[in-house]
């Protein structure tokens, strides 16, 4: 992973509550770069994030809002929130469920920002 | 596999033998298609040799329409082979994901390699006349 990544996926998982945060590829659905914590698996957040921002980004272009911006999927155990930061790349989250996520949302967008 | 949303699956022996198939309408595409995967992953893995690198596990062509997944891979039977052939509306890491799910589940079902029997002359002949037998009554 090169410095640039890390130093971008670590003012993200500096975020209390955060489990983890991965740069991933949105087209292919494949991690660019991570720090996950074990037991979080990496490879299937990726695929299915990916996934996921493309179903929706279907979604909000056929209501004609344009593409998403943030993503947040708040499920009983955690959150998973996803930026789309470029054409290429997805800026991927995974927290508990109390996580501060106007903090981190604001973290998101400017690691999206770092990465575009 | 399917819900990765593959649209064709091979699965294959490394010799190109087909065991089970989803999404062909054609049997001649299936034998077309196993024998040319199995063409691609046995150059792959000479080519392994040459780098002394450990076996290739994925192999994945990215096309403009479609995206084709080779993947082999260990059972308690022996070594075989997957053919994917993937679209637009799905990603490699969707098919990645659902193709390690497969792998599992299919390990999983595989029974356990029989210990190898001894071949008796009188039993060799008996499996000769039986498979000669089924052989020409087809």
């Amino acid at each position: 992973m090169t410095d640039r990544f890390r130093a971008i996926l670590d003012s993200i998982t500096r975020v209390r509550g955060v489990q983890g945060a991965a740069l991933v590829a949105r087209e292919d659905g494949v991690v660019v770069a991570d720090a996950l914590v074990e037991g979080v698996r990496g490879n299937a957040v990726a695929a299915l994030t990916a996934s996921l921002v493309k179903r929706l980004g279907d979604v909000t272009g056929t209501a004609g809002i344009g593409e998403p911006e943030f993503l947040h999927l708040q499920s009983r155990g955690g959150v998973v929130l996803a930026v789309p930061a470029t054409q290429e790349i997805i800026v991927v989250a995974v927290a508990d469920a109390d996580v501060n996520v106007g903090l981190l949302r604001l973290e998101m967008l400017r690691a999206a920002g770092t990465v575009a | 596999m399917a819900e990765a949303g593959t649209r064709l699956v091979l699965l294959m022996t490394p010799a190109g033998q087909v065991m089970a198939q989803h999404g062909f309408t054609r049997a001649v595409d299936v034998m077309a298609a196993a024998a040319l995967g199995a063409a691609i992953a046995s150059s792959t893995e000479e080519i392994t040799k040459l780098l002394r690198e450990p076996r290739f596990a994925v192999l994945n062509h990215q096309g403009v329409r479609h995206g084709i997944f080779l993947a082999a891979f260990d059972c308690p039977r022996g070594r075989l082979l997957s053919l994917a052939v993937y679209g637009p509306e799905t990603s490699v890491g969707l098919v990645q994901l659902f193709f390690e799910e497969f792998v599992s589940d299919l390990i999983a079902a595989c029974p356990p390699p029989e210990p190898p029997k001894k071949v008796l002359p009188a039993d060799f002949e008996r499996d000769l006349n039986e498979s000669l037998a089924t052989l020409f009554q087809a």
